[in-house]
């Protein structure tokens, strides 16, 4: 008998009478805007917040806000950055990174976090190998809570899917909270709508 | 094998005086931490309820659903392996990777692993295996145990921190600056993740209905130990299956607030399925819980989801630390499960409770905690564990307790003085009574007989 | 309305005058207490360390002593819960379950079943810190207790505030278990007198005169800590403040 017939079989065995599966509600309050609840969140948990530029040059707040960062790298069409994804064949490659950019798929307003997954990222570990993360997040799509969040099952089919929120962290020692513990120093979120991408020729704007 | 004795290892901690003040208001801190969240949640004792209701569906569906996570886990890309012991899982995740000649192993916090004992099985046979949580990190630096489930290194000061990391990756033994500690670790560790054969995780939840992987962090450890290496290995206790995807926000929600008393972990972490091009592994463990699922008092303890908060509230637990357990599971979950693992050697661990149901009832998902404490004595008196001088002064205590006459003789007896007697109601010999607190003074008479002078007549 | 009054072991042989307080305080309310002469102990020490059988014939003795009343009070939450909760190790009988169901802690019975709303005679112009033992607090539920976010209650509070003069000061773990849980305080005898000493000196720097509580373990504890420690708090029972001692 395998391992796993035997565990299966005692399992059965011994299985106490059925309880039922409950219900989940969604435990909604009307409270603030949703947006204003993430963002309140986010700050509490050690993230920031950052106004998308009048001028829509994002390359030049990264720079404003990174005066040292030498290596952005960016996942996301709004930003250029001066690494591409594309020739990473080693996630190990991006150990260099300073600033990464990426947008995320939605935001919850509940705890302040972001969800992204592989496609996001383009390469996981970017993620966590830079020391800094700029995220980019479309005000609207914040729900109000985990339930909401967990409701939608077609979001979590990645491989991979990471609720973020804030930069990593550790009180392991004397209970000090540290930003930056083995993953991204910080967190910026910028609140930008992502641009709307046109099937026809382009024409100018106004 | 040695009886553990909490008593005697708790005595130790005590005298610590830096040390057990520190550890104390820590802990007393992150549970005043979970009572202020808590309170922002006026669904909180429903989230109780629902998460309790969930775990007990699925333990009690669990066959099901395991062979439900598996299908779903292999239509992934995963591969299952099944260890009905930690002896077997170890087996397996050496096998695993001595196949693909994978050498180093990046790990996150995984008490699994622990209570299997992995890391010295592994680093016998040739396997370097680096613990990268923080606190983890500082106890394999000290070849100590994690004290904590959550905090493992909470019973060290940061000039512990200091010498520890001085004497094993050369950090300035004068420096106990917690930064430039931090700092430290992390430097150091990073290497390490980018060139690991391998990585591995526990595993918070894992969900039947998509074969998923959840893991809450608060370092990027766990993403970077998954995200990196061509490897990766879960080692999932089978107690840990969820049902639904929709259920994981139920206890997102009650993980990090129970614990640390933070609304979620910085990392919420979803493994479905291994990246292209690498391999995902997830080897289900049994070691004892199938036989637990089956103790009609006892099976409720594999609800557990491991948040620590009934560690941080227990007063006993912040003041004798984790070590003194001398079990991978301490404080109060610690307390009723592992006799489970061995009742002998254990068997003094549910006697080092006051049974004042803190624990119960902060715990996220309802264990009886407390409750099952006492069980647990019953059971150790009746297999004949407790120290002789216990049993013996019960056993007397019970025979005066039980007649009327022979009470009587004890408690009136003239020129009783409370240092001889009732020595059978302080149980024991009365030094340790006298040891630390006064003796209380002995009355003129007892209360039956003031009522018989004062009162009978009427 | 009659009564059968359990003096719990220790405070038979210990602390009698917080029996006599009890007796002496329900019948200022019209109660006809009896006092069973063979009573001995609920059973507790022993089935708190896991000897249920050992148990067995002091908590036979319990039943038969009080077998017939429709309502057993006694000074204690612990022996009370037990009683009401634990008293298993016998057949469970139509008498043990009457006994069971009928018996009462004292701030129980005076709140809930007599409804007191007064304490005439009594006067306590004291600063005092209020000690729930766990078993009150926590399984009697006579108070909030800081785990659950409930509106807040207190039964011995609700009777206290009644009697004239008397100050509260809280400490700063108001409920956090003071360590003489039963057997422990001498089996786990440092973990017990460190949190003895942390609960007096909470009390202490709070500007506690006194300590009260609904029960005398927990006070017998703390005493023997307090003045170990040279702390010049005192201790009594609830029963006797709102039995009218001055002091």
């Amino acid at each position: 008998m395998s391992s796993r017939d035997d565990i299966l079989a005692r399992v059965r065995k011994n299985q106490p009478p059925p309880q039922p599966l409950p219900t989940i509600p969604t435990f909604d309050i009307a409270t603030g805007s949703a947006l204003e609840t993430f963002k309140a969140a986010l700050l509490r948990m050690g993230g920031k917040v950052a106004d998308a530029p009048a001028d829509g040059d994002l390359d030049a707040l990264i720079r404003k806000l990174f005066p040292d960062a030498k290596v952005v790298c960016s996942a996301t069409p709004e930003i250029a950055g001066n690494r591409s994804l594309d020739q990473v064949r080693e996630p190990s490659e991006l150990s260099d990174v300073d600033v990464g950019v990426v947008r995320a798929v939605f935001g919850v307003a509940e705890t302040g976090s972001l969800w992204l997954t592989e496609k996001e990222f383009k390469v996981n570990a970017l993620g966590f190998l830079a020391q800094h993360l700029v995220v980019l997040l479309d005000p609207a799509q914040i729900v109000g809570n985990l339930h909401h969040a967990y409701r939608e099952r077609a979001r979590f089919d990645a491989r991979y899917g990471v609720f973020m929120t804030g930069p990593s962290a550790t009180a392991d020692i004397e209970g000090v909270l540290i930003h930056g513990a083995q993953g991204i120093r910080s967190l910026t979120v910028i609140l930008l709508a992502p641009r709307k991408r046109s099937t026809r020729s382009r024409a100018p704007s106004g | 094998m040695k009886r553990i004795d909490h008593a005697e290892a708790s005595s130790r901690f005590i005298k610590a005086k830096d040390h057990i003040d520190f550890h104390d208001k820590r802990l007393w801190d992150l549970r005043k931490k979970r009572d202020r969240v808590s309170e922002q949640l006026p669904e909180w004792e429903e989230l109780r309820s629902l998460a309790s209701a969930i775990k007990e569906h699925a333990l009690t569906h669990l066959g099901d659903y395991l062979e439900e996570f598996e299908r779903n886990a292999i239509r992934n890309g995963a591969k299952v392996h099944w260890a009905k012991d930690a002896a077997e899982h170890n087996q397996i995740v050496f096998d695993i990777m001595s196949a693909r000649n994978a050498r180093t192993l990046v790990k996150a916090k995984s008490m699994l692993t622990d209570e299997c004992d992995m890391r010295p099985f592994l680093e016998n046979r040739g396997i370097d295996v680096m613990e990268t949580d923080l606190g983890e990190r500082i106890q394999q630096l000290d070849d100590e145990p994690p004290s904590h489930i959550v905090v493992p290194a909470v019973h060290k000061l940061r000039t512990d921190v200091a010498r520890v990391f001085a004497q094993t990756i050369g950090t300035d033994p004068k420096n106990s600056d917690v930064h430039y500690l931090a700092e430290s670790q992390r430097q150091h560790t990073r290497p390490y993740f980018l060139k690991a054969d391998a990585g591995m995780t526990g595993a918070n939840f894992a969900v039947a209905e998509t074969g998923t992987v959840v893991v809450c962090t608060n370092e990027g450890n766990a993403d970077l130990s998954v995200n990196l290496p061509k490897l990766y290995i879960a080692s999932i206790g089978i107690e840990k299956i969820i049902p639904r995807v929709e259920d994981v926000g139920v206890f997102v929600r009650m993980l990090s607030r129970s614990a640390l008393g933070s609304p979620i972990t910085q990392l919420t972490s979803h493994f479905r399925a291994p990246r292209e091009g690498t391999e995902m592994h997830i080897v289900l463990v049994d070691n004892g819980r199938s036989e637990r699922l089956g103790m009609a008092d006892f099976w409720y303890s594999l609800k557990c989801i491991r948040c620590g908060a009934c560690m941080n509230t227990c007063p006993v637990y912040r003041r004798s630390g984790g070590l003194s357990y001398g079990a991978t599971y301490s404080g109060p979950i610690g307390v009723i499960i592992d006799p489970t693992f061995n009742l002998r050697k254990y068997s003094s661990l549910p006697f080092a409770s006051t049974l004042n149901g803190s624990c119960t009832s902060v715990c996220p998902v309802r264990i009886n905690i407390h409750e099952q404490i006492y069980k647990w004595r019953q059971i150790i008196a009746e297999r004949h564990q407790l120290p002789f001088v216990k049993q013996e002064a019960m056993r007397v205590a019970g025979k005066i307790l039980g007649s009327p006459k022979l009470y009587r003789a004890a408690v009136e007896t003239a020129g009783a003085s409370l240092e001889h007697l009732p020595r059978f109601m302080m149980y024991t010999r009365l030094n340790a009574w006298g040891r630390q607190r006064e003796v209380p003074a002995a009355p003129q008479s007892t209360f039956r007989q003031w009522y018989l002078k004062n009162r009978s007549k009427r | 309305m009659k009564a059968a009054l359990f003096i719990p072991c220790y405070v038979d042989a210990v602390f009698p005058e917080v029996g006599v307080a009890t007796l002496e305080l329900l019948e200022r309310f019209g109660v006809e207490v009896d006092y069973p002469l063979n009573q001995t102990c609920c059973g507790q020490p022993m089935a708190n360390s896991g000897c249920h059988a050992d148990a067995a014939a002091a908590e036979a003795l319990f039943v038969k002593n009080f077998a017939g009343y429709d309502y057993i009070v006694g000074p204690s939450g612990s022996c009370v819960h037990h009683v009401r909760e634990q008293l298993t190790a016998i057949p469970q009988t139509p008498e043990t379950t009457k006994v069971r169901r009928s018996t009462y802690e004292l701030v129980e019975f005076l709140h809930d079943v007599l409804e007191v709303d007064a304490f005439p005679w009594a006067e306590f112009p004291h600063t005092v810190g209020l000690h729930n033992g766990c078993a009150s607090l926590r399984a009697l539920r006579t108070a909030k207790m800081s785990e659950i976010d409930e509106p807040h209650f207190s039964k011995p509070l609700d009777l206290l505030t009644k009697v004239k003069g008397i100050k509260f000061v809280t400490p700063e773990r108001p409920d956090e278990c003071c360590g003489f849980g039963g057997t422990f305080s001498v089996f786990e005898e440092p973990v017990s007198a460190k949190m003895g000493y942390d609960k007096v000196n909470d009390h202490h720097k709070a500007g506690a005169e006194y300590i009260v509580s609904a029960d005398m373990s927990c006070i017998m504890h703390q005493q023997g800590c307090a003045e170990r420690l040279g702390l010049p708090i005192k201790f009594i029972h609830i029963a006797q403040i709102l039995n009218g001692a001055r002091a």
